[in-house]
C-alpha cells in the first residue's frame, strides 16, 4: 500500500533520494516524461487533449529529521531539520544514515535529574543519539558528522480509520499525487515531487520556474489541532472532517476564485470539505505563488495530528476526501477552460 | 541462551505493578525448564527451587523483580481522550508523542499527546509537561472508547526493541525483566555446576510501588541468604561519575550496611577467581531496591546486591549490555556453587 511504503522511506530535507526513486519507479508508469532538476525535484509531465494550459500540482518528498553535528564519546550530538518540538524527543527511535543504522534518543533519567531539572523540559543540546558506540572513532566512522537522521516508526493503522506514521506531512501528498497521475485531463498536467520544503519551501520555486504553470495546487499534509489544550477556534483543522482548504496561512495567500471553486465542487459533488481555520504553518504554495510574474495558488490538505513528530495520526477517510477532490476539481477545470482564465483574471 | 530474543519477549510482555498475573504465568513456565518446583503465590510471585545435593536444607534466596513503571486510566473527556495517573516512577517529559497500549476490555492502541506546541505560552515551553497535561489519543469515537476502558484500566508503553552497537539492547521494562533473564542464566549455569544448598528462585511483584513482592517472599522463604538482583545506572553524560557505571564492565556489586558485609566481600572473590568483570557499587544507605526490604524481614537476612549497569531507567529505551547480564548469571552461580562449606562461617 502506497501510505505504508511511502512513509517507511527515509527522506529528511536534503536528502530525499529513498523516496524519489521509489516516486520515479511509480510515476514512469503513467507519466510521458520525467525530469529531475538539479536539486532533485521531480517534475512528471502528464500531456493533455489540449496545451492550451499547464496545470502544476505539487506535493513534496522531504520529511523534518536529524543531522550529526559532533560526538560525546560514542555518543551522537545532533541538530534538527526542520521545525521538531524538542519536548518529544527523549525516548524515540532514529535511523542513522542509508544504513539505517538504529539509534535512540537519550538523556538523563528521572532518578538523576536535579530538582530544577524536574520541573523544566530537557533541552535538545542535553540530548545525544546512542547507537551503541563506545568510542568517538567508533561512532565518528558509523555516523560521520553531517550524516542524515530520521525518526523510526512503522506504519499503524488503529481507532477508526486512522494511521499512524512518520512523515505523514508529505508523503499523504505525495501518494494522492500519485493516483492522480493515472488519469488523463484536459490540459496539460505537471506534477511535482519537491524537495526542501521543511527548510523553506526551497524546492518548489525552482520547480514552479521550470514549469511555468497556470494555475497551481498544492497537495499537503496539515497541521490539526482538534485536541485536549486547545479550544475549539484554535483548531486548524479537524481529523475526519474532510480535505482542508486553505484561505491564507504564512507563506501564501491562494487565489480567492480557485479556493472557492473548490470549495463549491467539494460541496456539489459530496465530497467532505472544511477550511483551515488558523493562519499558522506554510507550504509550497508561498514559493510557487511568487515565481515569474505570480502563479495562482491553492492548498488542499489532509488534517495530521501531532504532525512533524514520529507518531503523525491521519484519517484514512480525509486521505479520500482530498483525492476525490482534486480530481473533481481538475475535472471541471477541463470541462470548462474558461474556469482557469477566469481565476486568472 | 538467545539472549536477544528472551529479552526481546520479556520486554515487551506487559505487567505493570499489580497486574503481573499473565507474566508470572509466562515466566514460571520458563522457570519450569531448570527448577524442581515452580509455583505461584498468592500476589504472584513466580517461586522456583532448585534443590541442592546438601542435606542441611539450607536456603538461598535470588530475586528480581518483573513489574514494571506503567499508567492507569483516570478519567475519559467528551471526546474520547484518556487522561492518566502513573504507577511508579514515571517521567511525563519522555511521555510525549509514544505510543501506548490501554488494556480495557480489548486491547486498545493510542499516542499520547498534549496541547499542540504552536499553541503554548513561552511559560509552557520551559516548564515540564505535566502528567495531567497528557492525554492518550485512541482514534475511536467517544462512545466506542467508553465501552471498552475503564477508569483504572492499566496502560503500557509499545516499544520495538533495538538492537544497537557493541551487543546493546534497548527496549521498555529492562528493568527489571534484566534481572530475570540473569534468573534463568543462573539457573542454565547451574546445570553444570554442584551446589550443596537448595536454591529459590523468585521473580517478584510490584517492586516499584514500594519492595512488596519481596518483602512477602522474604517471610514465606525464609532463606539463609539472599541474592537481589536488579539494574543500577548506567554512564550518560552530565552525571556524577561515581553513581553511574560503564556499560559493558560487569555487574556491580554493591557495598553498605544494606549488604552484608562478609558475603559481599566473598561474591567479590569469586568475581576475582573467576576473571569475571565486576564494579563496586557504594551504597551508604538505602539501596532503593528489594535488599532494603529483605535484609529485615523476620529475624533478619544476610542479603547482597548485585546489579546490571542500564541507561535512560524508566524510559522505553532503556539500554544495557548483554554481556553485563551474562557476566551477572555466572557471577552469581559460581557464588551459589562455592557456598555450603562457608555458609556458617558467614552467618557468624
Amino acid at each position: 500500500m502506497l501510505i505504508k511504503e511511502l512513509t517507511e522511506l527515509n527522506g529528511v530535507s536534503g536528502n530525499e533520494d529513498e523516496v524519489r526513486k521509489f516516486i520515479k519507479a511509480e510515476a514512469e508508469k503513467y507519466a510521458d516524461s520525467i525530469t529531475e532538476d538539479s536539486m532533485g525535484n521531480l517534475i512528471c509531465y502528464k500531456k493533455g487533449m489540449s496545451s492550451k494550459y499547464r496545470v502544476m500540482l505539487s506535493a513534496h518528498m522531504d520529511e523534518v529529521g536529524f543531522m550529526v553535528t559532533g560526538y560525546e564519546d560514542g555518543l551522537l550530538k545532533f541538530a534538527s531539520i526542520g521545525g521538531i518540538d524538542e519536548r518529544i524527543l527523549p525516548g524515540k527511535r532514529v535511523l542513522v544514515g542509508d544504513k539505517r543504522i538504529p539509534g535512540v534518543i537519550g538523556s538523563k533519567p528521572i532518578h538523576l535529574q536535579e530538582k530544577i531539572e524536574r520541573g523544566n523540559n530537557i533541552k535538545q543540546k542535553n540530548m545525544y543519539i546512542d547507537i551503541g558506540a563506545e568510542k568517538k572513532e567508533e561512532a565518528e566512522k558509523l555516523a560521520p558528522l553531517g550524516e542524515y537522521i530520521a525518526f523510526h516508526s512503522p506504519y499503524t493503522e488503529f481507532g477508526d480509520g486512522c494511521i499512524k506514521a512518520k512523515a505523514l506531512d508529505d508523503r499523504i501528498g505525495c501518494a494522492i499525487l500519485l493516483e492522480i497521475l493515472k488519469e488523463t485531463y484536459r490540459f496539460d498536467l505537471y506534477v511535482c515531487f519537491t524537495v526542501q520544503e521543511e527548510i523553506g519551501l526551497r524546492g518548489a520555486g525552482i520547480a514552479a520556474f521550470r514549469v511555468n504553470p497556470d494555475i497551481a495546487i498544492v497537495v499537503e499534509g496539515t497541521t490539526c489541532s482538534d485536541v485536549p489544550g486547545a479550544r475549539e477556534h484554535e483548531y486548524s483543522t479537524v481529523m475526519g472532517q474532510g480535505a482542508a482548504l486553505t484561505v491564507m496561512d504564512r507563506t501564501s495567500y491562494p487565489n480567492k476564485r480557485l479556493v472557492e471553486f473548490m470549495y463549491k465542487t467539494a460541496i456539489d459533488k459530496n465530497i467532505p470539505v472544511q477550511y483551515k481555520q488558523t493562519t499558522t504553518g506554510g507550504n509550497d504554495a508561498g514559493k510557487i505563488q511568487l515565481t515569474r510574474e505570480g502563479v495562482v495558488v491553492a492548498s488542499v490538505s489532509v488534517p495530521c495530528r501531532y504532525i512533524h513528530s514520529p507518531v503523525s495520526v491521519m484519517n484514512r477517510r480525509d486521505y479520500e476526501s482530498c483525492l476525490k477532490l482534486v480530481k473533481a476539481v481538475l475535472d471541471e477545470m477541463g470541462s470548462n477552460e474558461n474556469l482557469i482564465e477566469s481565476f486568472k483574471a | 541462551m538467545d539472549y536477544i530474543n528472551i529479552l526481546k519477549d520479556l520486554s515487551t510482555y506487559p505487567g505493570v505493578s499489580g497486574r503481573e498475573d499473565k507474566l508470572s504465568g509466562y515466566i514460571a513456565k520458563m522457570f519450569e525448564k531448570y527448577c524442581d518446583s515452580v509455583e505461584i503465590d498468592e500476589f504472584y510471585n513466580v517461586i522456583g527451587i532448585k534443590k541442592g545435593k546438601g542435606k542441611q536444607g539450607r536456603r538461598i534466596m535470588v530475586t528480581a523483580h518483573i513489574d514494571e513503571i506503567g499508567l492507569m486510566v483516570k478519567s475519559i473527556d467528551e471526546k474520547g481522550f484518556v487522561t492518566v495517573s502513573n504507577i511508579g516512577g514515571v517521567d511525563s517529559k519522555v511521555l510525549l508523542a509514544q505510543e501506548v497500549i490501554i488494556h480495557g476490555k480489548k486491547e486498545i492502541y493510542g499516542i499520547i499527546g498534549a496541547k499542540p506546541p504552536h499553541l503554548l505560552t513561552p511559560e509552557e515551553i520551559k516548564k515540564a509537561v505535566k502528567m495531567e497535561d497528557l492525554t492518550i489519543d485512541t482514534g475511536l469515537p467517544a462512545e466506542e472508547v467508553r465501552k471498552n476502558v475503564s477508569i483504572g484500566d492499566i496502560v503500557t508503553f509499545k516499544v520495538e526493541p533495538f538492537v544497537l552497537q557493541n551487543n546493546r539492547f534497548s527496549s521498555k521494562s529492562l528493568d527489571n525483566r534484566a534481572g530475570v533473564v540473569a534468573l534463568l542464566d543462573i539457573m542454565e549455569n547451574l546445570t553444570l555446576l554442584n551446589h550443596n544448598d537448595d536454591i529459590w528462585f523468585v521473580a517478584t511483584v510490584q517492586e516499584e510501588v514500594g519492595l512488596r513482592g519481596a518483602n512477602i517472599a522474604a517471610y514465606n522463604i525464609n532463606p539463609d541468604l539472599a541474592i537481589v538482583i536488579d539494574v543500577c545506572h548506567g554512564q550518560i553524560p552530565g552525571t556524577p561519575k561515581e553513581s553511574v557505571f560503564p556499560l559493558g564492565k560487569g555487574p556491580a556489586v554493591a557495598v553498605g550496611p544494606n549488604l552484608h558485609r562478609r558475603y559481599t566481600k566473598k561474591m567479590i572473590k569469586v568475581a576475582k577467581e573467576e576473571n569475571i568483570p565486576y564494579q563496586i557499587d557504594v551504597e551508604p544507605g538505602d539501596t532503593g531496591t528489594e535488599a532494603w526490604a529483605v535484609q529485615v524481614s523476620r529475624e533478619g537476612i544476610p542479603t547482597l546486591l548485585v546489579s546490571i549497569p542500564l541507561k535512560y531507567m524508566h524510559t522505553v529505551i532503556e539500554t544495557l549490555n548483554v554481556d553485563d547480564i551474562k557476566n551477572t548469571g555466572r557471577l552469581i552461580a559460581r557464588f551459589i556453587s562455592t557456598t555450603g562449606n562457608e555458609m556458617e562461617e558467614g552467618l557468624c
